[in-house]
């Protein structure tokens, strides 16, 4: 399973960033050194994964947040994650399966020094939000092997008929009611009091309604942002520990007058190397990014004039685009709708819809899927989705193949040829339906 | 029958990728319908309760070329699914009338998805299994599905599934579990009597036939074999643990036999002997299939383990009640529930000091060179050390 947090590249020339991407690494970091400090201040530690986070209610009993997939992501920008994912296959850890989870075993065969080389704590509860990812099971367990820390499991059904029925949200419900929250307050001390966890749904709503509102100027001509290469960096606070938070509403805030501003001035999106040479192909990007390279994955598409309107990689945490909001009128409800909702966790034929919906309203030119090696939760079924997108919108679709923190799996060469022809099949595309239109 | 024809006949069923004895229930049941299954646990119960014949679907196996099925997965995906929708674009499958996919994985979970796209006009459902065990939480789910279940085949069918259907139903795979059961037992008790290769095939029969006949010929297997004296050899006595979906090919366990190795349990389709013991028939037939699967059911890497203590028990156990002197973990290449807890499983088994070796394999690997010697030392390192 994949996730998205704000990556902070380190980079040895400067970095062009956005006021917003500023402000998103101070928040990241931020939280780094909240964890590194945790038990000194003596604050308990919960780790969770991205899909499905219940950040709020994680709040409620003053708990830091990891989230491993984050950590291993971040590992990766810093070309660090090659190394500990060979260390976990030394350590007995099958080459076949999540380099996030060996990254993350790596990272504790390695000291566990976080990203930015501070310590991470050992969590004191696994809050296991089993969230479209059959690996979220086996990985915490893996960690509860070792650590052997308190587990609180949620299963979240999947959308199997596509769609949510009463019982599947009365079971997510029940487990957050008897089993999630009794064990948060036994852990950490702290009485479970809804009126906070209503509070921090309020500022969530805030902050969602500014990241709809970002990731929808895309829709624009030209894009002002990038909705796959931006858009992790957009994401990072509200998919990490930052949701809820007031510190994540100002930066959703800010970040939207920055695109509104871009917008009214006719820029496209920010690259690390300054403005946007200008949109020429406008895709729709299925799977999530390589991290190991991703600047110079990014800079393939920025080179060529492509621009990423729409990503599903950025709905792994939350499909806010359809309409969804946090809702503190019916918090533990909204809670399991969220859960339930993320896109992961919808059926085949629901993840097609949303792309064809995409490509229709962001007047796209293709569908590029990046195939991730690690994660089937993604990658099992991506040609289907190649094919029946091409069918419904008559749109050139091209796949390529990464994988997430494994350096391994990233072939610049490969991935760049393959690019360059596509983006040579839009362009001929055009230019016959061009013709034909003249005629 | 003699044994050699009980396994003749069970394995010409296993050869059959045209699934003709489904065909021939059919034709024999006119307008009765077969509803397929994929690993590793749906209750059959209800199927059967519909009047219909639950079909269990493992792939293609070796037997099959897979061409169409690649152009769907990319290659580090396993190769169930691919065979599995060879089969499915083939025709194959044309006999079945609907499909079942159960929560194992997320492959498995994907292609329930790919299947609505792909096969509109057969019933496709996506089976969700409950990783929560409290009857009030997880119960409660798990009836539900159970009850959508029971709808759907009710309205397929054309006729109402009554609890006195399910507890008929009931009954009849309780007799059938009961006879899993004493082949398993029995194998343990004299494996040089029931090897593995045998066994594997009067099992894989209960996929195709109806649970009755089924269970007749397990128990026909049994008395047939006990009657034909065989050679006991002085082999190593494992578990095999980790082939729960994708299926090795049988030559593969015809090698670990041949190496040396009397594999005295395994989780070879785990769904024939996933509850332990007996469901009660009762009033409450969907709470009491609820009940024999949160409480008494086989454990495995696609179940979550509530507790680290829990972690490892089941295969201990197994280790201890079937006599067993070492562990093979047998995984398919690219499964994420088998290869995550692999590690998980050999640092318990290394804290009991029970020896184990891993190999991955595929449905269609055909070099069994390796696996051989692999398990050949396996046996001879276990006879070895326990002479020590």
């Amino acid at each position: 399973m994949t996730t998205a947090t704000a990556p902070v590249p380190t980079a040895k020339k400067e970095v062009i960033k956005e006021d917003a991407m500023w402000l998103q690494k101070e928040l990241i970091n931020r939280n780094y050194h909240e964890l590194a400090t945790a038990h000194e201040r003596g604050k308990k530690v919960a780790a969770t994964f991205v899909p499905g986070n219940l950040n709020e209610l994680l709040m409620c009993f003053d708990l830091a947040r990891s989230l491993p997939e984050t950590n291993a992501l971040q590992n990766a920008m810093r070309k660090k994650s090659g190394k500990m994912v060979l260390d976990a296959e030394r350590d007995g850890h099958s080459e076949d399966v999540c380099t996030y989870v060996k990254a993350d075993l790596g990272m504790m065969l390695a000291g566990e020094k976080g990203p930015t080389g501070e310590a991470l704590p050992r969590p004191d509860v696994l809050l296991l939000s089993y969230t479209g990812c059959f690996t979220f099971m086996k990985w915490f367990e893996l960690i509860r092997q070792k650590y052997d820390c308190e587990t609180t499991m949620l299963h979240v059904p999947y959308q199997g008929d596509g769609r949510i029925n009463p019982s599947m949200r009365e079971y997510v419900v029940k487990q957050i009611k008897e089993k999630v929250i009794p064990t948060l307050e036994r852990v950490s001390g702290v009485k479970f009091d809804i009126d906070r966890l209503r509070g921090y749904m309020r500022e969530s709503q805030k902050a969602e309604d500014d990241l709809v509102r970002v990731l929808q100027s895309a829709k624009h001509r030209p894009s002002p942002i990038d909705g796959y290469f931006g858009a992790v960096y957009y994401i990072g606070p509200i998919f990490t520990a930052f949701r809820g938070v007031p510190e994540a509403t100002r930066y959703y805030e800010v970040l939207r007058k920055e695109v509104e501003e871009r917008m009214r001035a006719g820029k496209g999106p920010v690259t690390p190397e300054g403005d946007h040479p200008g949109e020429k192909y406008r895709l729709v990007v299925e799977g999530p990014p390589n991290w190991t390279s991703f600047r110079e994955f990014w800079k393939m598409f920025y080179d060529e004039g492509a621009v990423v309107v729409a990503s599903t990689y950025s709905k792994v945490g939350g499909v806010y685009d359809f309409g969804f909001r946090h809702d503190a009128e019916r918090p533990l409800e909204s809670l399991a709708d969220y859960c339930l909702g993320c896109y992961t966790n919808l059926n085949f034929p629901q993840r097609i819809d949303m792309i064809c919906k995409y490509m229709d309203e962001y007047q796209a030119d293709g569908l590029l899927i990046n195939s991730i090696k690690s994660c089937n939760s993604f990658s099992a079924g991506q040609l289907l989705i190649l094919r029946e997108v091409e069918k419904r919108t008559g749109k050139p679709a091209a796949f390529i193949e990464s994988d997430l923190v494994d350096p391994r799996y990233f072939s610049a060469a490969n991935i760049k040829n393959r690019l360059e022809s596509y983006f040579q099949m839009i362009k001929q595309k055009r230019t016959s339906s061009e013709n034909v239109h003249r005629h | 029958m003699s044994v050699q024809d009980v396994v003749k006949r069970c394995e010409g069923l296993f050869e059959d990728l045209e699934f003709n004895a489904v065909k021939q229930w059919k034709a024999a049941h006119p307008g009765a319908k077969a509803i397929g299954y994929m690993p590793i646990y749906v209750p059959r119960e209800i199927i059967h309760a519909a009047g219909m014949l639950p079909v269990g679907i493992f792939g293609g196996g070796d037997q099959i070329e897979v061409i169409q099925g690649d152009a769907y997965y990319q290659s580090y995906i396993c190769r169930i699914p691919r065979s599995t929708l060879e089969l499915g674009l083939n025709g194959k499958l044309d006999c079945l009338d609907g499909m079942l996919f159960p929560s194992i994985c997320d492959v498995i979970r994907n292609l329930s998805g790919m299947w609505q796209i792909m096969f509109k006009d057969k019933y496709v459902k996506y089976f969700d299994l409950p990783q929560n065990y409290d009857d009030d939480t997880g119960g409660r789910f798990y009836i539900h599905e159970m009850e959508a279940l029971r709808k759907d085949l009710s309205s397929l069918g054309g006729r109402q599934i009554t609890d006195d259907n399910l507890r008929d139903s009931i009954a009849v795979y309780n007799e059938n579990r009961k006879a899993v059961r004493e082949l398993y037992m029995y194998r343990a008790q004299k494996p040089w009597q029931a090897p593995t290769s045998e066994m594997y095939l009067v099992l894989r029969a209960g996929c195709v036939l109806p649970p009755e006949e089924h269970t007749a010929l397990v128990r026909e297997y049994i008395s047939e074999t006990e009657k034909q004296k065989r050679p006991q050899r002085d082999n190593a006595r494992v578990i095999l643990t980790g082939a729960f979906c994708e299926q090795p090919p049988l030559g593969l366990i015809k090698s670990i036999e041949m190496a040396g190795c009397y594999v005295v349990d395994d989780d070879f389709q785990l769904i024939q002997s996933w509850l332990l013991d007996e469901v009660p028939v009762n009033d409450d037939p969907l709470g009491e299939l609820s009940k024999a699967f949160l409480h008494r059911s086989a454990s495995t890497s696609s179940k979550y383990d509530e507790k680290k203590a829990d972690k490892g028990q089941f295969l201990l156990r197994q280790v201890k009640t079937r006599g067993a002197e070492g562990v093979i973990f047998a995984a398919p290449s690219f499964c994420d529930p088998a290869l995550l807890e692999r590690p998980m499983l050999q640092e318990i088994l290394a804290r009991h000091k029970i020896p184990y070796t891993a190999f991955k394999y595929a449905e269609n690997t055909g070099q069994m060179a390796p696996i051989r010697e692999q398990a050949g030392t396996f046996a001879d390192s276990i006879k070895l050390w326990s002479a020590a």
